[in-house]
């Protein structure tokens, strides 16, 4: 007897040692739904993976029921008196996730610092409105989050997670079909993929750009209006909105109903952008709308990008010149040091673009160019510096040389004198 | 007349306290044998030459180095860009560094295969070899206090190597690096070894080294009495101008090479950044380090590093008993199986150099 006992001690040691899992107990909608066919036997092995169920929760905390009980008639733990509430419409998953999602004392037992709002923000979102007027086509949580195997969001394997979402949301949106009768683009996958945010996101799998959640918002998922794309866009590019407010654009691009930085930059197809797309010319974006060459924002156009040329000029000719000194073996950190300094003014400008103010561009210019400036007296004074270490050594050769030879008589001449060989 | 009345007054003032007139006696009267192999002779003074060149470079850098990790960099920096000339005292200091050790290991070698570690030279040799182990700790202590990135992770490498070593490793290792990682504290110790410990031992040794060679005189080779009608050459002015002929064109490759070819600083040692690809250490620890990494992981019933270090060491070791080990050098008769030992030894360092940096 003392055996058993010891054996069950040492049993239940071996459990704690090995942690704590979540495991089954007799459970009526387990065993009931594992019987059933290879679907429903599916849901069970997904929900052992599903963050609810990880953290203590089961079948009926959602779907309701008893299933402590009904082993031998399964009804009887899926009878409405037990509480039993079965699978919701689809014009109620949001209010049926909501039950726990939204009760904040509830949420604050599992994730305190998980939001409670999103019920609330769904029905702001275009998918909540058009699920309120009857469509069930449209996104629930279910749709992107899934259904019995919610992971967290953190989770890389989650359809939510950072550099799944595009595709998560290209599942309907980029489904010509399924879109048809919203008529609106389907496109918006694919010119994100090209984009410049897409690049990042989806091949280096750098989580810093943003996904279509960052733009649009997550459960209240909407379009930016025309007056709030700077808004959206300045989340992460606040110095350039800042810029752009201030700038004349702000005004005309309202009162023409421009959308803000997608007039230049795209929607979806935000490219990386260049130099080209500055000034006057056939391929700049100024001359979309600046055609006339006698206008002032024709002309500020070109001055703006006559500055920075002017500037990426002077910053390449200090470069040659260190670089020609550096080839050399010269030693040209610091040269190198400031370089990148008149470099970061190129991209100040770049930026200050945004607030169409020669003035202001102007004086970053000049301040660049002054640092250029002083590489390039450094790269000559470097190249200079070399041509006189090469005099120099080749003077110190000749004077080695000759005392050189002169030892060489020298010794010549005693071993002469003393009948050496 | 007046001048030369006034210096034979000065020189004799000089006689009276310091017996001038013996050492410039000893100078006349000290010859070295002429043969074929004579040529030799002249790398003990060249080593001499370029060690000098070394101190003198060294105070000079001293001047503005800075011994921290915070500022060492930017001090060697700051001497190749900013100091008059300063570019050009450190690339001959680390030019002069690596031909002095490339001359230590020809002259040790010469030595060993003329046999000039017979009676009574024996001190000689010994003290002549820990004058060379002394250069390579000149080498390893120095290659890091620019504190650029290759150096900082040779010397991870490098003192990891020590730390192998049973029972010391451990203590070697803390006591090499200061701590467990290489940082500002490995610095300001490899300095202090660099500019205070070393230079102080090898003044004593070199002194002693230098006394035993003016005393007991140029070696001559075994088996040289084919050359005996040649006369012996006076040691001044005859061969002491050939030395100066010498260092004169060593002088020129040393500024030819640190105007050609200055020594690259590199970039600054960034202790968090990953290691650099083929990571080495300077050319004269190559061979070593090649070799410990063709080792299997376990030879018999110990590590393989662990018994490359001990190889190494018993090696070591033996070089310093040579002379007692060569008994047929002492009768007079060269010991084949000797030499071709040292043979062995010298195409062993050259090929495992050569695989270093062709593999």
């Amino acid at each position: 007897m003392n055996r058993i006992k010891l054996l069950l001690i040492l049993t239940w040691l071996l459990v704690l040692a090995l942690g704590y899992r979540p495991v089954f107990s007799l459970n009526t909608c387990v065993e009931c739904h594992k019987a059933l066919d290879e679907k429903n036997s599916a849901i069970v092995e997904d929900f052992k993976k599903d963050v609810h169920f990880q953290r203590g929760l089961s079948c009926n905390s959602c779907h309701g029921g008893n299933p402590k009980i009904g082993m031998e008639n399964p009804w009887e733990s899926m009878n409405p008196d037990q509480g039993f509430v079965g699978v919701p419409k689809t014009s109620e998953v949001p209010q049926f996730c909501g039950r726990c999602h939204s009760d904040v004392e509830f949420m604050r037992k599992y994730n305190p610092k998980l939001r409670v709002d999103q019920e609330q923000l769904y029905k702001t979102s275009v998918h909540g409105k058009l699920l309120r007027k009857g469509d069930k086509k449209v996104a629930t949580c279910i749709s992107c989050h899934g259904v019995h195997k919610i992971l967290p969001v953190s989770d890389p394997n989650s359809p939510v997670f950072d550099v799944n979402v595009p595709h998560t949301c290209a599942n309907c949106h980029a489904n010509t079909s399924y879109m048809q009768p919203y008529k609106i683009p389907h496109d918006q996958f694919e010119k994100y993929s090209q984009s410049v945010h897409g690049e990042i996101l989806l091949k280096n799998r750098d989580r810093s750009a943003p996904a279509c959640n960052d733009c649009h918002g997550n459960h209240g998922a909407t379009p930016p209006g025309l007056g709030d794309i700077a808004s959206a866009c300045g989340e992460c590019h606040s110095n350039n909105r800042d810029l752009f407010d201030s700038s004349p654009h702000k005004q005309a691009f309202k009162e023409n109903g421009f959308p803000e930085c997608a007039t230049c930059h795209d929607y979806h197809l935000v490219m990386k952008t260049s130099d080209d797309m500055l000034g006057v010319g056939d391929k700049t974006v100024c001359s979309q709308c600046h055609f006339d060459s006698e206008s002032k924002p024709y002309r500020t156009a070109f001055q703006l990008k006559a500055k920075l040329d002017s500037l990426k000029n002077s910053i390449r000719l200090a470069q040659n010149l260190v670089e020609k000194a550096e080839k050399a073996g010269v030693d040209v950190a610091k040269a190198k040091f400031e370089l990148n300094l008149a470099k970061d003014d190129v991209i100040k400008i770049q930026s200050l673009i945004h607030s169409l103010s020669l003035e202001r561009v102007a004086e970053v210019a000049t301040e660049g160019m002054n640092k250029a400036q002083v590489v390039q007296q450094s790269g000559k004074e470097a190249l200079f510096d070399l041509k006189l270490r090469r005099i120099g050594l080749g003077g110190s050769a000749v004077i080695i040389l000759i005392l050189a030879f002169g030892l060489y008589l020298k010794i010549k001449d005693l071993d002469s004198r003393s009948k050496l060989k | 007349m007046k001048i030369d009345n006034r210096l034979r007054q000065i020189y004799q003032w000089l006689d009276e306290r310091t017996d001038l007139k013996k050492v410039q006696a000893l100078l006349l009267h000290k010859t070295v044998p002429q043969h074929k192999h004579t040529v030799w002779y002249y790398l003990g003074g060249m080593t001499l030459f370029l060690f000098t060149v070394q101190v003198v470079t060294g105070i000079l850098l001293l001047l503005y180095y800075r011994p921290s990790a915070e500022q060492a960099f930017e001090s060697v920096q700051f001497i190749m860009t900013e100091v008059k000339f300063g570019w050009l005292v450190r690339s001959i200091h680390s030019w002069s560094a690596n031909l002095m050790i490339f001359t230590v290991f020809l002259h040790l070698f010469s030595v060993f295969f003329l046999k000039a570690y017979r009676k009574p030279r024996e001190l000689t040799w010994i003290s002549g070899a820990f004058l060379f182990f002394i250069s390579l700790g000149f080498g390893f202590t120095g290659y890091l206090l620019p504190w650029n990135k290759l150096a900082y992770f040779a010397t991870k490498v490098g003192t990891e190597i020590a730390g192998v070593i049973p029972l010391i490793g451990g203590f070697l290792l803390d006591f090499l690096r200061g701590g467990t990682e290489v940082s500002g504290a490995t610095l300001t110790r490899f300095f202090a070894f660099h500019v205070a410990v070393l230079p102080m031992t090898v003044t004593l040794i070199l002194v002693l080294h230098l006394y035993l060679v003016q005393k007991h005189g140029m070696s001559r080779p075994l088996n040289d009495s084919t050359l005996r009608p040649l006369p012996d050459m006076p040691f001044f002015p005859n061969f002491f101008l050939r030395d100066v002929l010498g260092w004169t064109l060593a002088l020129g490759i040393l500024v030819a090479l640190a105007s050609i070819f200055p020594w690259e600083l590199g970039e600054k040692a960034d202790p968090l950044a990953p290691a650099p690809a083929g990571i080495k250490p300077e050319w004269y620890f190559v061979f070593m380090f090649q070799t410990l990494k063709f080792l299997p992981a376990k030879i018999l019933f110990m590590e393989g590093e662990l018994a490359g270090i001990l190889f190494f060491t018993v090696l070591f070791i033996l070089l310093i008993f040579v002379p007692f080990l060569d008994k047929k050098a002492n009768l007079g008769v060269s010991s084949k199986p000797f030499v071709t030992v040292g043979w062995m030894v010298v195409a062993f360092i050259l090929i495992m150099t050569l695989l270093g940096y062709l593999l």
